[in-house]
């Protein structure tokens, strides 16, 4: 992975700095609270229901172990001993002090990590495939060019005001698994008949209120050209994007009110003028950011393991981790392990600090080192021999990180919801966790299959909700918390936006919804169809029909069915913990 | 009254002209002297503003720079307005002035100018800076140091970082 040379610990340690001092006037009152607002923001620092939270950027979700190490040292020493994996690959810590953040700034510099850009209208960090470099469908790494994207978006002096944020993804397989058309700019590596390699360029997508899918801008611009061309786009985005109206102000409005063919022209004409330019990337540079991702020092292995399948034939457990958690690798006898953040009973994506130490552990004696974090908020191990695997299970297991559940509905995606956002309609983490409870039978949940759940505490849609299989969305209605709830939505290379099936449910009444759009699948699915197939084949209507077809008591707690039983006496009445409710 | 200019606090005449926004820009009474006007007023009084020996011109943040493309030379400074310091509307104002159409005299940010920008504004091509009345203008000037390296090109450099230094290679 990429390591910091000089200049970039310098410009790190200048921002320690710059911050430092931020702080320091804030607390003196220099600056005012909404002078500073902007600069905390842009330092990933919110102010929410209780606490400072800080978001800590993990460039394209890639990281080593000593990074990790740190992120449990912080939540030990400043935190409550815990963090967030969010959907764009970062960290969060919720309970901070604001005297303390400069020195978590600190400490995070030490290690080649920082907050930059990780809230705020300019350009966040940038989000990748978390398989990058391992994948069997990679056409090409896409890592060497995140990293000088990331370089080039790093305090960019032009674009540190624009008139929203503004998020890059970057996917180089043939699948998409950084969920390009859902960001203001999707680039995908693509290679011309020729053989070069350039990037296919999405432009305009995006979630919340208004969710969109990008559209293409260009089928093809070479990858020397590739930085030039973003820098185009955002100048033209910066210039006319709206700023009189904070729910319009996103990329994807300019680009819709514009119509794809004239936002084009602009980007061209402008683009005319830094072509060829100084902009242009190197060979060599392309070389030197490069030789930072070479493939670590893979041994020679047979491609399967008797171990290993031998363990999988008496061990239903190992099974299922196997067929859920065990993820192709181009190299034989090599897997991608994914380290599940989604037991029930837990906040989906929060890592305890031991568990943290734990995955670092692992990464040291399984992985090379490194580990990734996915924008499904899991942690994977890119890099593990397969005759590793039953080790790497056992001490998965033991630290609460083997539930094998990975892309199954408990799999869920959620956002912190009302218990920590200032923002928030609606709880999405009690939620998650009354769902989980619900559906927690794994043999259930192995027949579903695929599914994506994705939840969000209000428009913002941090937790993906308009792109899940299901969706849920917390909304307000006369000052309680209710939740629409949207089927079809996809993301990768059938990237869809899902449509909301009709009135809104209360808290209690969420999982008795899923599971009736579930019963539907299940009695209408043809063999090997996975539930989102399932809906684009028959449509919206017969779920509809049977999710609203008797009401929904508000208690409900069995239902008669094979599925889903709720055990006795379990309500859902999980504790609020914010204020706000 | 002080303000930042090529790194250091010095006196300075010019007064910057903000008539009412109601008022007609043809009826606007520019005074005598160093004065900045706004582009309206530029634009309407063409002929008689023409004949100044020293005027400056201010743009808003959501006025476009070709509108001076043309007459540049006229300028003794030009100033880009900051309504609200988080408007970035400017900063590309700023860029094209200088690297697109080839600016050379005073370019001034005036507005909401504050310390934590100053970097940034002084990147794309600002060389004159009026902070907010109510800050110290010895503290802005600080802003000015905040980094010795950046990453990218802009109008302070015409290349970027990897162009400009031969970077440490990776040795796995
Ligand atoms: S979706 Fe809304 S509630 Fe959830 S984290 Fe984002 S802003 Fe907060």
């Amino acid at each position: 992975m990429y390591r910091y040379d000089q200049i970039d610990h310098q410009i790190a340690a200048e921002r320690v700095a710059q911050y430092g001092d931020q702080v320091r006037r804030r607390l003196s009152g220099e600056l005012a609270e909404d002078e500073f607002r902007i600069l905390r923001l842009q330092n990933g620092l919110y102010m929410q229901v209780h606490a400072y939270m800080l978001r800590i950027a993990v460039p394209y979700g890639l990281i080593n172990s000593a990074q990790m190490r740190k992120f449990a040292q912080i939540a030990r020493k400043y935190d409550r001993g815990y963090g967030h994996f969010t959907t764009r690959q970062n960290i969060q810590f919720n309970w901070l002090k604001l005297e303390d953040t400069p020195d978590i700034l600190a400490e995070l510099a030490t290690v080649g990590l920082h907050c930059n850009q990780t809230s705020g209208n300019c350009m966040r960090n940038i989000t990748s495939d978390e398989y990058a470099g391992v994948a069997r469908d990679e056409i090409v790494d896409p890592r060497p060019y995140a990293e000088m994207l990331r370089q080039w978006t790093t305090f960019h002096p032009e674009f540190a005001y624009l008139p929203r944020k503004f998020k890059f993804a970057i996917s180089g397989g043939e699948q998409d698994r950084a969920a390009i058309a859902v960001h203001d700019i999707g680039l995908s590596v693509v290679r011309n008949p020729q053989g070069e390699v350039g990037f296919r360029v999405l432009v305009g997508g995006g979630l919340g209120r208004t969710p969109m899918l990008g559209t293409e801008i260009c089928g093809f611009v070479p990858w020397q050209h590739v930085m030039t061309y973003v820098e185009s786009i955002v100048r033209v985005y910066n210039q006319h994007g709206r700023r009189d109206n904070l729910y319009k102000a996103r990329i994807k409005i300019l680009v819709k009110a514009l119509g794809i063919e004239e936002f084009r022209r602009q980007v061209e004409a402008e683009w005319q003028h830094s072509k060829d330019g100084p902009g242009t990337l190197t060979q060599a540079e392309l070389d030197r950011v490069a030789a930072h991702f070479t493939a670590p020092a893979y041994a020679t292995l047979p491609p399967h393991d008797a171990g290993v399948a031998e363990l999988q034939a008496e061990n239903k457990a190992f099974a299922n981790w196997l067929q859920r958690n065990v993820k192709p690798h181009k190299i034989p006898g090599y897997a991608a392990v994914v380290l599940s953040l989604k037991k029930t009973g837990v906040a989906p994506g929060d890592a305890t600090a031991q568990q943290i130490d734990a995955a670092a552990e692992l990464a040291d004696r399984f992985s090379f080192g490194e580990l990734r974090i996915s924008h499904m908020q899991n942690l994977v191990l890119a890099d593990v021999k397969k005759s590793d695997l039953i080790a790497l299970w056992e001490a998965a297991t033991a630290h609460g990180m083997a539930t094998p559940n990975i892309n199954l509905l408990t799999d869920m995606i959620c956002c912190p919801g009302g218990d920590f956002c200032a923002l928030a309609n609606a709880r999405s983490i009690p939620l998650a966790k009354a769902i989980a409870e619900r559906f927690d039978r794994l043999d259930f949940l192995h027949d579903i299959g695929d599914i994506e759940l994705n939840m969000s505490g209000c428009m913002n849609a941090c937790g993906h909700n308009s792109v899940g299989h299901i969706g849920v969305l917390g909304v307000d209605k006369d000052g309680s918390e209710w939740y629409q709830v949207s089927i079809g939505g996809a993301q990768g290379n059938d990237a869809a936006i899902g449509k909301v099936i009709g009135r809104a449910f209360s808290f209690q009444q969420v999982p008795e919804a899923i599971e009736r759009l579930l019963q539907v699948y299940v009695r209408e699915r043809l063999a090997g169809e996975r539930f989102i197939d399932t809906v684009r084949r028959i449509g919206h209507e017969p779920f509809k029909e049977f999710v609203y077809a008797t009401p929904i008591a508000e208690n409900e707690s069995l239902n008669g069915e094979a599925y889903a039983l709720l055990p006795k006496g379990v309500s859902y009445d999980t504790p609020f913990y914010s204020p706000r409710f | 009254m002080d303000i930042i200019k090529n790194k250091a606090v010095v006196p300075d005449e010019w007064t910057i002209l903000r008539p009412a926004p109601d008022e007609a820009a043809e009826r606007v009474v520019v005074p005598a002297g160093k004065v900045i006007v706004p582009l309206k007023v530029w634009q309407a009084q063409h002929a008689g503003l023409g004949s100044r020996a020293e005027l400056g011109v201010w743009l808003a943040s959501d006025e476009r720079p070709e509108a001076v493309q043309g007459e540049l030379e006229k300028f003794a400074v030009i100033a880009v307005d900051f309504p609200r310091f988080t408007d970035g509307r400017g900063y590309t104002i700023a860029y094209l002035l200088r690297t697109r159409f080839g600016y050379r005299g005073e370019l001034r940010a005036i507005g909401d100018v504050l310390r934590d920008q100053l970097f940034y504004m002084q990147r794309v091509g600002f060389d004159a800076f009026v902070p907010r009345a109510d800050k110290d203008i010895h503290d802005a000037l600080k802003g000015l140091g905040d980094f010795s390296e950046v990453y990218q090109a802009s109008a302070d450099r015409e290349l970027p970082l990897f162009r400009r230094v031969q970077r440490e290679a990776w040795l796995a």
